[in-house]
């Protein structure tokens, strides 16, 4: 297993307050938390970041931890010295997140009870509760998938305790059907498929948050599609009958004459389904015909001569 | 591993389905005060007068979790998760708009 090396994660010296440590996190925090975060690391860098603080920010444990010596490396192969820990004391009470699950480095230091999934953290109310917990999951779909429904098989990954104590990750396959007109950052509730019930009680729900990955031709806006249109500046200029592919299937589009690039062109009820049905806007690009052949050069040169166009008029006030 | 081959039909939880606040918090791991809060800041809106009758959207759900993750992990107040939720909407209609852009002038 591999040494992590707490300090370093965090960017803190060694001998930092425990003020600079938090500083540090909340900074770092606002950087890599996969809600606001850019980095393509993020939800791993954040992660990381959490099981740092963890230790860091409780002197206890931070104490435990400095035991261990200043001279392990970030990644090097670790092993506990036997008894290491005796003497310390734990208060626990660990309010980790939903889903903190840490590193195997962490559960060999802290023991597997302290990185088990936070649970008490939240609770819903105080006493006994003999639902099982809800899960979620974040799954993509295509766009497709979202038009005219689909089924898809799923794989979870949930971390699950075992009977000695031992956190492993237990795998399972779903197969789910995807109700056609499902948004992005919709939920699909499958009732019984979260954590089994306490006591003979109901099993949680799972939610799976719905996600659409990115598409070659449409972007998505609530449950309207946007598909950039190219035109021939003839077919712009003098209007035309054009193909336009549509999740649906293509369709003939009416180009008016005198169209310009940028225009937003709309085909009602042509995109996601839904009451009512989203639109499809069709945006119009316009396409030059390249000028590599002496009749291609021609024309263009016909055209400056005969048709006194002048596109920087606006400029020119 | 573990394969179940029965098809599993779920309920959407969008905009025209509601949800009650037990539901809510159990789909958050959250109390009831921790949802009131988040209530009381206008960061959730339900219908219904009193918390008993509180109905949620679907859209709570995303909403919900979102600020209380944010909550939690960057140790913000409500009144800072308010408005980190609503630039956070803008910043993704404007990424949406500005990809959009980037792919007409390729």
């Amino acid at each position: 297993m591999e040494y992590k090396d707490y300090y370093e994660t965090m960017g803190v010296a060694r001998e930092a307050t425990q003020d600079e440590i938090k500083r540090a996190y909340r900074k770092l925090a606002r950087k890599y938390h996969p809600d606001v975060s850019k980095e393509a690391d993020a939800d791993a860098r954040f992660k990381e970041l959490g099981e740092a603080y963890e230790v860091l920010k409780d002197p206890e444990k931070r104490a435990a931890y400095d035991q261990l010596g200043a001279n392990w490396q970030q990644g090097q192969d670790f092993r506990p010295p036997p008894d290491w820990d005796a003497g310390f004391e734990y208060s626990g009470g660990f309010g980790g997140g939903e889903s903190a699950h840490f590193s195997d480095f962490f559960e060999s230091v802290f023991g597997q009870a302290a990185g088990r999934a936070g649970g008490g953290a939240g609770g819903r109310g105080a006493g006994y509760q003999a639902r099982g917990e809800d899960h979620h999951a974040r799954i993509l779909i295509d766009i497709e998938d979202a038009f005219d429904g689909a089924e898809r098989a799923i794989t979870l990954h949930a971390p699950e305790v075992d009977e000695q104590g031992h956190v492993r990750t237990r795998e399972r396959t779903l197969k789910v059907r995807i109700p056609a007109g499902i948004k992005s950052g919709q939920h699909i509730r499958l009732s019984g498929q979260g954590n089994p019930g306490f006591g003979g009680g109901p099993a949680g729900d799972l939610y799976l948050e719905v996600g659409f990955k990115p598409h070659r031709m449409y972007s998505v806006e609530d449950n309207d599609l946007y598909l950039d249109l190219p035109l021939a500046p003839w077919e712009a200029a003098l209007g035309a009958k054009v193909r336009v592919p549509t999740p649906g299937g293509a369709i003939e589009m009416n180009i008016p004459a005198g169209t310009k690039a940028g225009a937003k062109m709309r085909l009602k009820g042509r995109g996601l389904p839904g009451s009512p049905a989203g639109d499809l806007f069709a945006v119009v690009k316009i396409v030059l015909p390249p000028a590599d052949t002496e009749s291609a050069k021609a024309l263009y040169r016909k055209m400056e001569q005969d048709l006194a166009f002048n596109p920087r008029a606006a400029l020119e006030a | 591993m573990e394969n179940n081959t029965q098809t599993l039909v779920g309920v959407v939880v969008g905009d025209t389905t509601f949800i009650s606040l037990d539901e809510l918090c159990s789909a958050c791991t959250a109390r009831v005060e921790h949802i009131a809060a988040l209530v009381e800041e206008g960061i959730l809106e339900p219908s219904g007068g009193s918390s008993n009758d509180w109905r949620f959207p679907g859209s709570s759900l995303y909403r919900a979790r979102t600020a209380l993750r944010l909550q939690r992990e960057l140790e913000i107040n409500l009144a800072g998760v308010a408005l980190a939720l609503e630039l956070m909407e803008e910043v993704q209609q404007l990424r949406c708009r500005l990809s959009r852009w980037e792919r007409g002038v390729e």
